[in-house]
Order: structure tokens, then sequence, then C-alpha cells
């Protein structure tokens, strides 16, 4: 047990690096406003989405990328992407999952999301939209949810048959020109999710969107909005995967949450992407823009994530809380191994009375990694008696990756309360060879010690997806010993 | 005549360059109690962790016999399930990790290891309150973290609750006499005896006569600049006690 065996220790195979061979409809490389035009006419979009497009794409010209993420990449050539790629269909209008094409449901099915009516029946408690690539295959158990007035489908089916609702919420929490990668995704996303709990609704099962980049020149460009309105409660849950490319591939996704008075959104991520080799050749950059809007009084948004995939992870899910009383929080595991890099954290911005809000980040760097938090809480001057809590632990593997953590704290009033607790271990010879000792292989050791570094968050997942989360990243850890 | 367990035979060892371990010799009989005893620095530590297979110290030269076996080439973790037992003289704070949870993985560890099926939690949690006897000690510290925030004497404690469930064939107790009160220290020290069988030894590394009062030594050694220079019984330790380390400095210079 060297330090060379903790080293292997974090190398396994990537269990979902597969490419799926189908016929593609794939528009020309490059960006420019007809591809912008060409994405919106094939989604037969109304009006105002191509000048929503529009709009944030002459925004998005006069931006540069932000360089103060803790993060390296070689420049990105926009010009040089697919902006948008779909599995091609036989028909125009598939009335039923069962149509779509077979080597998609296989694929799905080989990641573990059954879509197919009867092999889902096994998992009845949760509905899942599918998105492949820059469409969305489907989504199961519409009907049911139709029953209880929530509404759960592509954000493209969404365009097409509630266009009202797209247009009243898209874009008021993330607007087109809010960052560099907003606004790219604003001017060319592909499809992402539509959620629509009405007032006073609990919506009756989870909610899930499983995303697979398929195509090695494609980006991806998800965009995922989520209403809860007033006393509606929603729990939704995102994964990801792609193939093992050595390109990189561009993810940058916006998600919006709106929660109006006393409504709960609860969403998760389990981030999966492929992480480029242990050389750091491919894999994929996560570039993207999360946030919540506590809009109504009581509201709570409440984010958790396990960000294990990825070359490049770049995201602060955040929540601003407008509504007296309303309940921010933030719950993360970023695992960095090998030569990925994360730069993430949240923002918590206090503007109601009473607003309350907890960040709680674990952060695991192993191999060559680096991994960053980087927070903000801000306390607005009508904040008053607002509070926040922070905790921020990082956790080393072996003596080549790096941990930073980047907190700031701008408070605009002193009658509000800012807690932040910080730590750094580091998984070292001696904790090891104490398990050892006890007969305890070094995996099981390391597994062992990263959970429970992590059981604070795990504990905020879905019931369903705790025990996963917490085997990925045994499995991210995994080495070849033995 | 009875089984040796252990023989250490001409053991040289050293950390980032520097030899510790400068030709020790030590032969181990099934159900032997052997007492080390030494001044500080003089490599007891070293030993025990060389024995249990600490990656840091490199292993220069002699060998380690265990059950008649080298054990030079096993990792630390086979060496534990063979049946080796290290109580650390500094037992490291585990967070996050309950200490049922290490107990259990451990014990099943050790069933797996040997082919045996491993045992349910419900069935490992009496098994463990029969244990927590041995040491008398509250069931409320096996929901605590591993060791975080125990008290020295409590750390030790849980060290021989480890012992008692793993039942070893060769323990080493280093130091785990010191930082114990007495009523701790008779408590410890009962543990032990009870788990004494003919089968197994046990190496007991410590400054204090106090302890071999009760756990009665057959043989005690004197560690002397990473050697044995003096073996003896039981009196050599109140000899020590007695005269201090510096006869053995004299001790070392005649032979020298
Ligand atoms: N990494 C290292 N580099 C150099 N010397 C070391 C290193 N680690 C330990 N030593 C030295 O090895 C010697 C033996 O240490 P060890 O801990 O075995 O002593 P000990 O007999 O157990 O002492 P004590 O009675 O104080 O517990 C000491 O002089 C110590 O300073
Ligand atoms: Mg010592």
């Amino acid at each position: 047990m060297s330090s060379t065996t903790v080293k292997n220790l974090v190398n396994q195979p990537y269990k979902y690096g597969f490419v799926t061979d189908i016929e593609t409809d794939t528009i020309p490389r490059g960006l420019n406003e007809d591809i912008i035009r060409l994405i919106s006419a094939k989604k037969n979009e109304p009006e105002f989405m191509l000048e929503f497009r529009l709009k944030a794409y002459k925004q998005w010209q006069k931006m540069t990328e932000p360089k103060w993420p803790h993060v390296e990449y070689p420049p990105i050539d926009y010009q040089d992407i697919i902006y948008y790629s779909a599995p091609k269909q036989s028909k125009e209008k598939l009335n039923s999952l069962d149509e779509v094409d077979p080597a998609i449901l296989e694929t799905f099915e080989k990641l573990g999301i059954p879509l197919s009516e009867q092999k889902r029946l096994a998992n009845v408690n949760v509905a899942v939209d599918a998105i492949f690539d820059s469409v969305s295959i489907g989504t199961t158990f519409k009907e049911k949810l139709g029953e209880a007035g929530v509404i759960f489908c592509s954000i493209s089916e969404a365009l097409q048959e509630h266009p009202e609702l797209v247009k009243k919420y898209l874009g008021t929490v993330v607007p087109v020109g809010d960052n560099y990668f907003a606004a790219l995704n604003s001017a060319v996303f592909s499809d992402g999710s539509f959620v629509f709990i009405p007032k006073g609704v609990e919506c009756p099962m989870e909610l899930s969107t499983y995303f697979r980049i398929n195509n090695g020149d494609t980006g991806q460009f998800e965009r995922t909005l989520i209403i809860a309105e007033e006393g509606a409660k929603v729990s939704y849950l995102e994964g990801c995967t792609a193939p093992m490319y050595d390109s990189n591939q561009l993810h940058a996704a916006v998600v919006e949450l709106i929660a109006l008075d006393n409504a709960d959104i609860k969403y998760s991520t389990v981030q999966n992407w492929y992480a480029g080799d242990e050389n750091g050749k491919g894999g994929i950059y996560n570039f993207v823009t999360k946030r919540g809007l506590c809009q109504g009084v009581n509201s709570k948004i409440s984010w958790t994530q396990v960000e294990t995939g990825s070359a490049i992870t770049w995201k602060y899910p955040s929540c601003v809380l407008i509504g007296d009383n309303s309940v921010g929080e933030f719950y993360s595991i970023a695992l960095t191994n090998n030569k990925q890099q994360a730069d993430t954290g949240t923002k918590m911005i206090h503007i109601g009375k009473n607003t309350r809000s907890t960040i709680i980040s674990k952060g695991i760097s192993a191999g060559k990694s680096k991994n960053s938090y980087r927070g903000l809480v801000k306390m607005g001057p009508k904040a008053d008696g607002a509070r926040n809590y922070s905790q921020c632990d990082s956790m080393l593997i072996g003596d080549t990756a790096e941990a930073n953590t980047f907190p700031y704290i701008q408070a605009d009033n002193d009658r509000a309360k800012v807690e932040h607790e910080a730590s750094t271990s580091k998984i070292g010879e001696d904790q090891l060879f104490y398990f050892a000792q006890r007969g305890i292989s070094e995996e099981d050791a390391v597994s062992m010690l990263v959970s429970g570094f992590c059981k604070d968050v795990l504990n905020e997942l879905p019931m369903e997806f705790a025990a996963e989360a917490d085997k990925l990243l045994s499995l991210k850890l995994e080495g070849s010993v033995g | 005549m009875s089984e040796v367990i252990l023989s250490v035979k001409d053991l040289r060892a050293s950390i980032d360059g520097k030899e510790i371990l400068k030709g020790l010799n030590l032969e181990i009989k099934a159900g032997e109690v052997h007492a080390i005893m030494g001044r500080n620095g003089s490599g007891k530590s070293t030993f025990s962790k060389v024995l249990a297979g600490h990656p840091a110290y490199e292993v220069t030269g002699g060998d380690i016999l265990y059950k008649g076996e080298s054990i030079l080439e096993k990792e630390p973790d086979e060496r534990a399930n063979e049946g080796i037992f290290l109580a650390f003289q500094y037992p490291i704070e585990i967070p996050g990790v309950s200490n049922l949870d290490f107990l259990r993985v451990a014990y099943n560890a050790k069933r797996k290891y040997h082919g045996e099926e491993e045992i349910d939690t419900f069935d490992f949690e009496d098994l463990v309150e029969e244990k927590l006897d041995v040491v008398k000690m509250n069931p409320s510290f096996l929901e605590r973290s591993l060791n975080q925030g125990f008290s020295g004497g409590e750390k030790k404690r849980n060290e021989i609750l480890q012992m008692a469930l793993l039942e070893p064939s060769l323990s080493i107790l280093d130091e785990t006499d010191s930082g114990l009160d007495i009523d701790a220290l008779r408590i410890v020290a009962e543990g032990v005896n009870q788990l004494a069988t003919p089968e197994n030894s046990s190496i007991v590394i410590t400054h204090y006569q106090r302890l071999l009062n009760y756990i009665e030594p057959h043989f005690v050694h004197v560690m002397y600049d990473g050697q044995i220079v003096k073996t003896g019984t039981k009196e050599l330790a109140l000899e020590l006690e007695e005269r201090g380390y510096e006869f053995i400095d004299e001790l070392v210079e005649v032979g020298a």
C-alpha cells in the first residue's frame, strides 16, 4: 500500500462511454443568425421564441468568456460546434414512447432508464423525460401527472402546447444576457424539461430528466424551467452521461426555478458526464447557470448536487430569496479525479425579511484534479433578520490534488447573520493503514471515508437516488487494486 | 512444545532513509505474553508498525516469520486478517464513519477472508454488546464517529474493544496503558487477560511496571536504539523501574 496504490485507487473505467449508432438530422457546424432561425424553425417555435433567441445572440456577441473561474482550458471555437442534432424519426409525431427508435430505447435501458411501457412499470414512483443530444425522446407518466394538473414535458413541447406559460416565465430568473454561457444557451438552446405545478398541488411522483450526449461534435444546450404556483410542491432530479470521445463537448445549460407563495421545489442533480481520460483528454465542459427565484412568501428552493463527471464543471446553483421568510438550500458533493477541474458553489441572495439559507458543500479531490468551492452570500438592505449558515469541507485524496475555497460575503444589513465554517481533511496513509490493520481493504476504506464525509448531503437526495449516488462516488474512486 | 507464533530475525527497517530498527531478534510462542520496554525513541512503535506492515517503513534486512511463514510480502490488511492486531499508541480519528459500521466491516472482512459468510447487522449488534462488556464501554460509543472526540483513555478502550471482536492470534499493544486512569487500567488489563488463550500471544509495549502487575509477562525485553539488548523475566521490569535505563547504557557500552 504505497502512495502509488493510493493513486491507483482513484482510477476506474467509465461505464457509460458507449456510442449509439443512429441516423441523425444534424445542421451545419457553426453559429450565426441563420443557424438560430434554422433551429427555431426545426422546432416550429412561436415568433416570440425566435425573438428571444436573436436578442440573446446579439448580447452574446458583445460578451466575453468569464476568466475568473479557477480552471484552465484551451480556447473554445464556437464556430466548430454543431448546435442541433436529433435522431431521425420515421414519423412526424410519435404517438407513444414505444414508437421510439429501438436503438435509443436500448441506450436508455443500458443507462438504467427504462422508457418502454412494460419496463417502466417497475419504477412507478418516478416520471422520466429522456433527452438525447438536442431533443426529448419522450416523457413517461404524462397522463397520470395530467390528472393531477401537473405539466411535465420537454420544453419544445411546452412551446407548442403551453406557449403562454413559457412566455410568461422564460428568462425571468436568468435574463438572456446574464452571463456568457447563459446568453449562448438562450440563443441556441435545444431541449430540456418543463414542469408546471398548479396552485395547491403536491406533485404525486418524483420527476426526473435524463440527459444523454451522444454525438461527438454536438454541444448540448439544455434549458429547463420549473414553476411551482402557490402552495405547490415538487421534487425533480436530473442525471447525465455521455460517451467517451477524445474531443471535448460543451454542455451549456440554463435552469430556472420559480416558487410562488408557500411553494416548495427540490432540485437534485447526479452529474456523471464523461470526465476525460486520466491524462485529461476528452470530457464534457459543463458550464451551467442554475438559479431559483423564491418569489413568494414562505417559499423554499433546495438544490442538491452530486457532481462526479465532466472535464470541467462551472456551476453555481443559486437562490434569490425575495419572499419574506423564504428558504434557500444548497447541498453539494463535488468529486474530481485525474485531471478534472471543478469550480462550483452557490449564491444566496437575501432580499426579503427573515429569509434563511443553508450551504453545505463537500469537495473531494483526487489525482491531479482541481476542486474549488466558490460561494456568495449577500444580505440586502431590507433583509432584516435574515440568516445564513455555510459549511464547506474539502477532502484530499493523495498528494497531487488541489482544493480551494472562495467564500464571499456581502452584508448590507447589520440585522442579518452570516456564519461560515470550513475544513480541509486528507485521506492519508495513516488513515488507510488504520483500516488495513483492521482487515479492511483500501477500496472499502476509501468508500467508507468518502460516504462518511458526504453523509450530510447524501441524506438530502430523494431516497431512490441516495444509494445510487453513494455507489457512484465509490465507483469513481475505485481502483484496480486486487 | 508449543508452536512458535512469531519469529523476528535480525530485522532492519528504515523510514525516509533513516535506519530505526538495527537488527532486532525476537521469538514468541503460543500462549506467551512478552513485554517490551525502552526509552522514548528507541524504536518500539516502529517495530509494532513494521510488524503490521505500515507502508512508510522499508524493511532493509532480516525477516519476520508469522506462524512459520514470512509475511514481508503481505499487505497490511492480509496480515490483519491472518490474525495480527495492533492496538495503536495514537489511534487515529476517523470522522463520518460510525464506530459500529467500522467494527462490522472489519469483522466481516475477516470472515470473508476466511471464507465464512458475513453476518447481518442484527446478529452483529448482539455480538458487539457482548464485547462491550469486556471493556465496560457504554453502547453510546458505537453510534459516534470512530475515535472522533474520544478522550485518550476512551480511544485506548476502543482499541481493546476491536481486539476483543477480532480475536487475533498475535496482539501488539503499544502503550495501551498510557493515559488510562487507575480504574480504566484495571479494566483494560482484565480485558486483555480475558482474551488470552493458550493459542494466542501478545506483545505489550509499556513504560510502566504498573501494567505488568495486571498483565503477567513471561518475558520482558529492553529495546535500545533499534535492538533488543536485554531479555529477562518480570524482575527485569522491577529493576528498570528502580535503576532507570542508565544501567542499560552501561550494559551496551560494556558489550560494545
Ligand atoms: N519519518 C521519520 N524520519 C526520521 N526519523 C523518524 C521518522 N519517524 C520516526 N522516526 C524516529 O524513529 C525513532 C523511533 O521512534 P518510535 O516511535 O518507534 O519510538 P518509541 O520507542 O515508540 O518511542 P515512545 O516511547 O516515545 O513511544 C525516533 O527517534 C523517531 O524520531
Ligand atoms: Mg511509541
